[in-house]
């Protein structure tokens, strides 16, 4: 067990490449209660979000989750969000466990909208993500009020989960994967995951620990808060340009900052493969003959993928699809290849 | 916990030790391999040269960290198992066959001063 901003987690239950594996091939059951929650509610709401945040919040319907990137005033990345509207003008946005004293400040400290409240719910939740190709069944067989199953994409409903009122089940993961999120009250987290485990014992559902979910995120491709999204950097550079209206009416905070910096930026995110055997590392230099282009963020084999793969900010020349490039892996030197992202995409591979 | 084979030695760094003929063949203890996960590569050490005790001698690397193997004594690599550069994972389905290198003693009676079975699982129990 690791601590994590204030929760002990497993980096593994029974082995990182076979709980991997399990959530690719069947599903995978994450405790993920260490999410913070901040509750935005009141006839500003949307406006308040609108403005803090920087997708689309006005195209947002009830029922509909959607990804945000909440920047500072220089356009930095002060976390990277998911908001739901549960109904008309009540949101749950939810945040990186690290960040959530961080977020809840700025939000506060920043809104400049009136008739909106934010509360910090994150004791209230706990939350289990069940991701993989076989989770939609175990989902469907413990939901009541809901079907698991014909929700969209990216889309919720309150439902009674494993004999638990009160829920909130998501469309939603982050390992590439179909999959959902379930809310939970904070009490109930035990027996929904014993629930979930026997549901899905006859199709193989394995609990998958911190460092799963970090080669699948990383597999998919998805941005990890203080690696590939920091203060200094803009939702832009980490290839975030799809979630960042920076026309969008009103813009947003740091939308002005984004649009000036676009030019100036000098790096730019970009995904690697290696060549050979040796894995990427963070931190580890990635160079362009013996000129330093840049530094990994995050780097691991990818169990799916077979490969040694990174996410680097590299200068912009090297961060063109097919440039070569070298990463110094403790003195030696690693060739590795620009390619497009993700590294991984369900029912194939990079 | 299995059982720590008698027939060799330990260091303080989880590398098991044991006589072949005049060489030493030198792996990674059970515990190690347990520790670091599914391994995922071995990085060889090269052949011929003369390393001190203590010295890196090579690395091995699971999906989520990498660990330094070191030298036990003072001598000079005779052999590196090769066959690891396919099969890492065999390190951990049999740590206590999977050997990752051979050295050749300057000073055979230096092995004495390694752990034995006993003393090893005592350091593990008192970790």
């Amino acid at each position: 067990m690791v601590p994590f901003a204030g929760f002990e987690m497993p980096v593994q239950y029974t082995g990182l490449v076979k709980e991997h594996v399990a959530t690719r091939t069947a599903v995978g059951l994450f405790d993920v209660s260490h999410m913070g929650e901040v509750r935005v509610r009141g006839a500003g709401a949307r406006m308040a979000l609108q403005r803090l945040l920087s997708n689309a919040i006005l195209r947002l319907q009830d029922g509909q989750a959607q990804y945000n990137a909440m920047c500072n005033h220089q356009g930095g990345v002060v976390d990277d969000v998911f908001v739901y509207r549960v109904a008309g003008d009540d949101f749950v946005v939810c945040v990186n466990a690290a960040n959530r004293d961080k977020d809840f400040a700025w939000m506060t400290e920043n809104n400049t909208v009136g008739d909106v409240t934010f509360e910090d719910e994150g004791d209230a939740w706990a939350q289990l993500a069940v991701q993989g190709p076989r989770a939609v069944g175990v989902v469907e067989a413990l939901t009541e009020g809901l079907s698991a199953g014909a929700l969209g994409r990216h889309r919720f409903g309150h439902a009674t989960f494993a004999g638990i009122p009160g829920c909130i089940v998501a469309r939603t993961g982050y390992t590439g994967e179909d999959g959902f999120e379930v809310f939970l009250p904070s009490h109930a987290a035990a027996p929904a995951w014993a629930a979930v485990l026997e549901a899905g014992e006859e199709v193989g559902i394995a609990p998958v620990g911190l460092g799963a979910r970090d080669t699948l995120r990383l597999e998919a491709g998805n941005c990890l808060y203080g690696h590939e999204l920091t203060d200094e950097t803009t939702p832009l550079q980490a290839g975030l340009g799809w979630i960042t209206k920076l026309r969008k009416p009103g813009g947003f905070i740091g939308s002005d900052a984004i649009a000036a910096r676009r030019q100036t930026d000098s790096q730019k995110l970009a995904a690697l493969v290696v060549r050979g055997k040796r894995i990427p590392r963070e931190g580890m230099d990635v160079l362009v003959g013996d000129a330093s282009v840049g530094r990994v963020t995050s780097g691991t084999k990818g169990p799916t993928v077979g490969r040694g793969i990174a996410l680097a900010y590299l200068d912009r020349d090297a961060s063109v699809p097919g440039t070569e490039v070298t990463i110094d892996v403790r003195g030696r030197r690693e060739v590795a290849e620009v390619v497009e992202g993700p590294f991984y995409r369900r029912g194939t591979t990079a | 916990m299995s059982s720590i084979p008698d027939d060799r030695r330990y260091t303080d760094h989880d590398e098991w030790v044991k006589w072949d003929g005049e060489v030493l063949r030198i792996g990674i203890t059970d515990h190690a391999q347990s520790e670091l996960g599914e391994l995922v590569h071995v990085e060889l050490p090269e052949v011929g040269e003369t390393v001190g005790a203590g010295d890196e001698v090579c690395e091995v690397e699971s999906v989520k960290a990498v660990a330094q193997i070191y030298a036990p004594v003072a001598g000079e690599i005779v052999e590196a198992n090769e066959a690891l550069e396919d099969e890492a994972e065999s390190i951990n389905d049999k740590p206590y066959d999977a050997w990752i290198f051979a050295l050749r003693p300057s000073e055979p009676s230096s092995v004495d001063a390694l752990l034995d079975a006993a003393g090893y699982q005592a350091r593990l129990d008192n970790a």
